[in-house]
């Protein structure tokens, strides 16, 4: 079956590229636009892209934690 | 009273609901879709301040009053009741066509309601009327979650009425006005309220409830219940801290509890909670601006989620599943149901250009702008991990990530034509925010698109994006569930109560059989001395009695004596 243009890898190389490329482009971004922090750390150069980053990476791992402790199989409720 | 204006809104949707079953196919098409927009221009021919009033018993009743907040929930909930209609017509049982726009008949009653005594025969209606709504996708699986949520919103009912009386016995008075809470009946009508709304620690009956529902019923039932909680709290409890608190809770918990889910509807469902979170953290800061990203960011979200139940709605509808493991690829045959769910994603991202854009930064403003430094980290933490969990994680799993092999087409123009309505909404609320500006409830100074805000905003939500595809391999789906607070109701509740059946059975029996040796002891005694043999039933001789008189005068006389 011929693979749909979306989900070669060619594509999906490119596609990194371009995303890297623009969020590149939005921390050059910081440059023009005016600062006004509000508290001293939103005033770090491009504070939005570290601190989006970092939290993501944060609630992704501590979600893993609550995971472990309170996954259950998708049927846990089923055998009432 | 001046006639049309005193008609409550509600009405004709909440009694024209009623009568849907009546009808046949045709007549019902366009009065499911004529009714609500009937409400809608009702809805604005109230001017504000009460239009009707009716003496009951010793109070006054007011069925119909305005202002321009309860006009912009009028407003939204009559759009969100004709999309509803339209993408359920032909599709849905009649009975949930019919639940579902008895559900917004009933929000739109509370909201134009005056006085406690309306608001809560609305409020109970809506529990009702969105109970037949899960219960109508008639599975097994639909009617536990629908018992579950209804015992959940009677006993937020009974919390509310309670406290209403209590707001009444000390006030006098009926009229829904702004509450502090100084007394244990506004703490009730507060717990109430937040039982609708999905707050902690009652906040599992929706992620249960709502999946169970059918593909379209779930678009009925995310735009009420929650919107009208908020709808509440902005005009009983601004600036209430606690509410702070309990938003920014179900933001995370709506964040984390979504990535760790596997079934698609209830990572929306989720989702819910975690928007609604937003709102009520923006009515607990209780400023101008919180108040108006608050109840814009209710318009906003009630059109966006539509719009992703819809195309998870179009996904179960059209290839009858509903887990991320079992989905993938969708998008090589549903592109139209693929580029819609897109839009609400990137909506519910708050990305520039929808309509989330222009709302959510409105909370987030107010935080920085009351100097409210933990709020404001978390409300902006919290804002990336919306695009994790609902704007990159859902679209993926269900249209991208592996090929399920699965080539369903769109669905039916009906539904398609419902998404296309609210994909065009989100866009133009977004392009073109000003309409809705000029409906909040209060003058609104703030200018959504500056360089800064459009740049600060992207650079948030694309390595919030850079940073789920980096974690990918450890967000892997797997087939589970997550355990959440009604786990104490439908496990430890039900356990405690078959394990104790034994110890209560073994006790129930030893002391039965303990105290009916005692009391055959006790009858054998009395039998004993006061039986037809007992010693003190025997028959006594005259003489005898005689003797015993003479003994007693005697010694009487002797004690007198001395």
């Amino acid at each position: 079956m011929k693979q749909h243009w979306l989900v070669r890898p060619g594509t999906i190389r490119l596609l990194w590229a371009v995303f890297l490329c623009v969020l590149a482009l939005t921390v050059l971004a910081s440059l023009i636009t005016d600062v006004h922090a509000w508290f001293w750390l939103d005033g770090t150069f491009a504070f939005n892209a570290w601190y989006g980053f970092a939290t993501c990476i944060g609630m992704v791992v501590f979600a893993k934690l609550i995971g472990r402790l309170l996954h259950r199989k998708d049927t846990y409720y089923d055998r009432n | 009273m001046t006639g049309i204006s005193a008609i409550p809104p509600g009405l004709p949707l909440l009694l024209g609901a009623l009568l849907l079953p009546l009808f046949g196919p045709r007549v019902r098409a366009i009065l499911a879709l004529g009714l609500p927009l009937l409400t809608l221009a009702l809805a604005w021919q109230v001017a504000d301040g009460t239009i009707l009033r009716i003496p009951f018993l010793d109070y006054e009743l007011e069925p119909v009053a305005g202002d321009r907040l309860s006009r912009l929930f009028g407003t939204i909930f009559a759009i969100a009741a004709f999309a509803g209609a339209l993408f359920a017509l032909n599709r849905a049982r009649v009975i949930e066509l019919a639940a579902g726009l008895a559900c917004a008949g009933s929000a739109i009653g509370v909201t134009f309601a005056g006085d406690l005594i309306t608001l809560v025969v609305f409020w109970e209606a809506l529990a009702l009327a969105s109970t037949l709504v899960v219960w109508s996708a008639m599975t097994d699986q639909s009617y536990h979650a629908s018992m579950r949520y209804i015992l959940i919103h009677l006993l937020g009912g009974v919390l509310l009425m309670t406290g209403i009386i209590g707001h009444v016995a000390d006030t006098g008075s009926v009229t829904f006005t702004t509450m502090a809470l100084d007394s244990p009946a506004h703490w009730l009508i507060l717990a109430g309220f937040l039982v609708n709304a999905g707050a902690p620690p009652l906040s599992a009956w929706l992620p249960d409830a709502y999946p169970e529902a059918s593909p379209t019923g779930m678009v009925f039932l995310s735009a009420f219940t929650t919107k009208i909680a908020v709808y509440v709290l902005l005009r009983g409890f601004p600036g209430t801290e606690i509410l702070i608190y309990l938003g920014l809770y179900m933001i995370f918990y709506g964040i984390v509890y979504a990535l760790l889910e596997n079934d698609m509807r209830r990572i929306l469902a989720y989702s819910i909670v975690n928007q609604v979170g937003f709102m009520i953290c923006g009515i607990g800061i209780g400023t101008e601006i919180s108040m108006n990203g608050a109840a814009s960011h209710a318009f906003t979200h009630i059109i966006y989620k539509a719009l992703l139940l819809m195309s998870a709605g179009s996904v179960l509808y059209m290839t009858g599943k509903r887990k991320c493991t079992d989905l993938g690829g969708l998008f090589h045959s549903m592109p139209l149901t693929t580029t819609c769910a897109i839009i609400g994603a990137l909506s519910i991202s708050a990305f520039p250009l929808t309509s989330g854009f222009i709302s959510k930064s409105m909370i987030s403003q107010a935080a920085a702008g009351e100097h409210l430094a933990l709020v404001w980290f978390l409300l902006t933490a919290g804002s990336a991990g919306v695009f994790l969990h609902a704007g990159v994680k859902f679209p993926w799993f269900v249209f991208f990530q592996k090929d399920s092999g699965l080539r369903p087409p769109d669905p039916p123009l009906n539904m398609r034509m419902a998404m296309i309505f609210f994909a065009f909404l989100c866009l133009a609320i977004g392009i073109w925010p000003a309409p809705l500006y000029d409906i909040l409830p209060f003058p609104v100074d703030y200018v959504p698109y500056t360089r800064t805000h459009v740049v600060e905003m992207l650079q948030l939500l694309l390595f919030s994006g850079l940073a789920f595809f980096i974690m990918l391999p450890y967000m892997k789906r797997t087939p589970t569930i997550t355990l959440d607070w009604d786990w104490f109701y439908r496990r430890l509740g039900p356990g405690v109560s078959s394990m104790m059946t034994p110890v209560i059975n073994y006790w129930h029996t030893y002391t039965r059989i303990g105290f009916l040796r005692h009391l055959g002891t006790l009858l054998g005694t009395l039998f004993l001395y006061h039986g037809p043999q007992g010693i003190l039933a025997r028959t006594w001789a005259t003489g005898s009695m005689v003797l015993w008189v003479v003994i007693l005068l005697g010694l009487y006389l002797l004690a007198y004596y001395y």
